[in-house]
């Protein structure tokens, strides 16, 4: 009775899955470049879009977070049809590079495009846009001359003026491991605390809280990423918020870039190799940190107007791959001082 | 009686040796067949507790002194306060819709559903940006009076609390509501008629008859709570999800992540066995007919302005208000991001969430019945066990599942290219909706399994030697008998396995075959980089579609038990 309907039921189901499997888990050997993201969708699919129109070569994608998406790359290995990784940080491809699961790309195009500090040394992955993380304050509060250097954000006279992102969001992950890179373990660690004892309130989720947080008046500086600032001002131009850059006399801003790397075991290498090189030119490069008011890796190019609007600076040169060496380090200090 | 009713029968059956021939291979069948449904759901769970036995020293030592003392106070702080206060909301809307009779009763006995269709997330952050210090309340409140200090800071524990509780509760309203909704208002006329008042009645007799559908229904909100990454992150309440995601995305350990779902698991296993225990102390009863004729209780004077005020103000904040505010950032931009695709992304969202609530309630419901009819020590451990995905964190499980998934598919690619040499084609089997369902399948089983068990358990053996009796035995048992009681059951499983697959993130993004977007999928394109006001156009899709099953569960439970006439 039961069992009899139990085991029809089983039965029905294994010859499901094994006719689906059949048919749907066998797919074409196919052409073009198969992308794994970390970026968004609305960020990459209209460059790859003009890639595929100007070079007939399709660019498919699955977008996700970094972390799933690197496992997945490990798990699957040398079956896998996956020829590019993009990421949001660069110590996500430092990881992955880590893991090795990207291959060495050899490119004069490459090389020639984007600066030495924006790539891994040993040319396995490559910035593609430039995110720059750096000092928001309240223009009705705070006078710019105040403000010098990340490090100045743990001096006392900050006290419970201070707004912070999580700890958990990779962009402050790196920022303190380029501290770390910088001043040492000992010294970054007093920084942060003083970050932290500074603070006013529970650290934020996402910059654009703590941009609103500024200037409703909870408190007068913090530190966020230049895109969240532009996209926040677009909506709001009135907003008493502006950025400044420190640490201008000494190593300058934090950045950090988004890129890609070709898979160990890429299929289409070529492709792979080439797409990159594409997205490396002036074209693309205008159009990849346009989409997301971030500034181009390769600097022969002029970032968007609206951009260039909140004046030059001078930026870290020290190679962003120490940004995912140091992560683990630096989120173990933030662990110590308490930095939620 | 009635066992002299089953002898008599059983005696009737034509050849007793082929009952013995039956018995003897019943049981294995049904072992092997819990074995295989569970498969899926087992198969991530013993990733983990293979990443525990070994452990990662020197991280653990970190994790001992920095972040676990602080995690696992605040994760049972969290599960307690989200179990008690939206298991309190929860049935006490459940037992005014379904036993009084007051202003708005026929709306808000679906309308109060509705917050089920909104992710937690979403409403953590349309929260957040409400109350918090920036927001337009606190703002409004600062430039009548000169200051919000005194304002209850939201980004804390008990703004996760109050978040999470509100958007949990419809599992225990759904399920306790049904369970009033069958047992009857008679018993409880019956307990008055006694002596016993009004309050006694309903704590003496209906909640104590409720108890083992409230019971799964704070199984399911504890499962959901301690699973939840995206509300406790915008409230940046430090939880083990949050840990979990630090050791694996922050410290590059994706060994010491399982570690800490292992030790989750811990959590998930009391949370099972208070649930069990707090079911086991009786045997219920429900019948059904005797709710049919009975008056709904009609509440007069300060009651009833109660009632209303109650049922309306959980209804604003966990979805009028949450709700407008998607619609007006939807509005804002529409213009540029709705488009013909659409159709597709909403399309396959529906496909996804009809064919796991299909399968996960046909699992469930063989499940349950193995359990029923042939439980065994081992039986109910695996079927427990296999429950446990709904309280993983999904990106956990996620990639529980894929990764074997992925070495199955790549020793099969192997065996390919060994009979075809090059020319072999190339296996996705990740990449397939099988794939897709099987995780969901890991990860919802319990939101199917446990209301059907609960309905299950109600209809006593008493109702099956009776049937017995007038001659309705096996499948003509099931169809005339339990399957009419089991109805609403069924559909709340399917409810909330439907609604829980819309709202699906690390799942569906990565086990999606290439280019299959879904509603989900595009909430998360915008909300990674935190474009959260984009965000709304997928999710008020996901709301809509939401309302299809609420809308069916709606039109039965008022078959069931709104007719006071018929």
């Amino acid at each position: 009775m039961l069992s009899l309907g139990t085991l029809r039921a089983v039965a029905i189901l294994a010859v499901a899955i094994a006719a689906s499997v059949l048919v749907g888990g066998c797919t074409q050997r196919t052409e073009g470049v198969l992308v794994y993201s970390a970026r968004n969708e609305q960020l990459i699919k209209p460059l790859f879009d003009l890639y595929t129109q100007q070079t007939g070569i399709p660019v498919r994608f699955v977008t996700d977070d970094a972390g799933p998406l690197i496992e997945r790359l490990g798990a699957e290995g040398a079956d896998t049809t996956a020829d590019v990784l993009m990421t949001v940080d660069a110590g996500e491809l430092w990881y992955a590079a880590e893991r090795d699961l990207l291959k060495p790309i050899d490119s004069p195009i490459l090389k020639a495009n984007i600066p030495e500090h924006f790539r891994d040394p040993g040319n396995r992955w490559f910035g593609l846009s430039v995110r720059a993380r750096t000092i928001v304050y309240s223009t009705e509060r705070v006078k710019p001359e105040d403000l010098s250097t990340y490090e100045a954000l743990a001096d006392p006279r900050w006290k419970g003026k201070v707004c912070l992102r999580t700890s958990k969001k990779v962009y402050n992950q790196s920022l303190v491991a380029m501290l770390i890179s910088e001043h040492g373990e000992q010294q970054t660690e007093t920084i942060v605390r003083g970050w932290v004892n500074n603070l006013a309130t529970n650290v934020f989720s996402n910059d654009v809280l703590l941009m609103e947080a500024i200037a409703a008046g909870q408190c007068d500086v913090g530190i966020v990423n230049t895109y969240y600032f532009g996209r926040l001002l677009r909506d709001q131009p009135e907003l008493p918020v502006r950025l400044f850059w420190p640490d201008q006399q000494g190593q300058g801003v934090h950045v950090n870039i988004s890129g890609a790397g070709v898979t160990k075991y890429s299929r289409h290498e070529a492709a792979a190799t080439k797409l990159l090189e594409w997205l490396s030119e002036p074209k693309a490069q205008a159009l990849f940190a346009g989409e997301n008011m971030e500034y181009p890796a390769n600097p022969a190019i002029k970032a968007d107007p609206a951009v260039l609007a909140w004046g030059d600076f001078k930026h870290s040169e020290k190679n962003i791959a120490q940004a995912g060496a140091l992560q683990a380090d630096a989120v173990r200090l933030m662990d110590r001082v308490g930095y939620k | 009686m009635s066992t002299i009713d089953v002898k008599a029968h059983a005696g009737s059956v034509p050849t007793p040796d082929l009952t013995a021939q039956r018995s003897a291979w019943r049981l294995p069948v049904s072992t092997v067949a819990v074995v295989l449904l569970c498969l899926p759901a087992l198969v991530p769970l013993a990733a983990i507790v293979v990443a525990a036995l070994s452990p990662e020293t020197e991280i653990w030592q970190h994790l001992a002194n920095y972040i676990l003392p602080e995690v696992i106070r605040n994760t049972l702080l969290l599960t307690f306060g989200v179990a008690l206060l939206a298991g309190s909301i929860g049935t006490a809307l459940a037992w005014l819709t379904a036993m009084c009779e007051f202003p708005g009763r026929r709306f808000f006995e679906w309308a109060l559903l509705l917050p089920l269709a909104i992710p937690a997330y979403v409403l953590a952050f349309v929260a957040v940006g409400f109350l918090d210090f920036s927001g337009p309340l606190q703002t409004w409140i600062r430039a009548a009076t000169g200051s919000s200090s005194w304002f209850p800071a939201i980004r804390t524990g008990g703004g996760a609390i109050f978040v999470l509780s509100l958007a949990t509760y419809p599992y225990v309203y759904l399920l306790a509501r049904s369970a009033f909704l069958t047992q009857g208002r008679r018993a409880l006329e019956a307990a008055q008629s006694l002596g016993l008042g009004r309050a006694a009645a309903t704590w003496r007799v209906a909640l104590p008859m409720a108890r083992p559908w409230i019971a799964a229904g704070v199984a399911l909100i504890c499962m959901e709570t301690l699973a939840d990454f995206g509300a406790v992150s915008v409230f940046n309440y430090n939880t083990f999800t949050t840990a979990i995601y630090r050791a694996w995305a922050g410290m590059f350990s994706v060994n010491a992540a399982l570690e800490l779902a292992g030790v989750l698991m811990v959590f998930v296993l009391v949370v099972l066995a208070v649930e069990r225990k707090s079911r086991a102390v009786a045997r219920f009863s429900s019948s059904r007919d005797t709710s049919r004729d009975a008056p709904r209780l009609a509440l007069q004077g300060a009651a009833r302005a109660l009632a209303f005020a109650g049922c309306a103000i959980v209804f604003l904040l966990a979805f009028a208000l949450p709700f407008t505010q998607l619609l007006l950032w939807m509005l804002k931009h529409m213009g540029r991001d709705l488009d013909a695709r659409y159709f597709g992304f909403a399309a396959r969202s529906l496909l996804l969430a009809a064919a796991a609530a299909v399968v996960i309630v046909a699992a469930s419901v063989l499940l349950a019945y193995v359990l029923r009819r042939k439980e065994t020590r081992f039986t109910r451990w695996v079927i427990r066990t296999a429950t446990m995905g709904y309280a993983i964190p999904g990106t956990v499980l996620a990639i529980g599942i894929v990764v074997p998934v992925i070495s199955l598919n790549n020793l099969l690619q192997g065996w390919l290219r060994d009979w075809f040499g090059n020319g072999a084609p190339t296996l996705m089997l990740h990449g397939t909706l099988v794939t897709v369902l099987a995780a969901y399948l890991a990860r919802f089983l319990a939101a199917g399994f446990n209301p059907i068990e609960s309905g299950l358990q109600r209809i006593t053996h008493n109702i099956d030697e009776a049937a017995i009796g007038l001659g309705v035995v096996g499948r003509q048992l099931v169809r005339r008998v339990h399957l009419p009681l089991l109805k609403t059951s069924l559909t709340t499983a399917a409810t909330l396995v439907f609604v829980d697959v819309m709202k699906e993130m690390p799942i569906t993004l990565i086990t999606r075959p290439v280019g299959w977007e879904t509603l989900a999928t595009r909430v998360f394109e915008m909300t990674s980089e935190g474009d959260w006001e984009r965000a709304a156009l997928p999710a008020v899709v996901i709301v809509l579609a939401g309302l299809i099953p609420v809308a069916l569960l709606t039109r039965q439970s008022s078959n069931l038990g709104g007719s006071n006439v018929a």
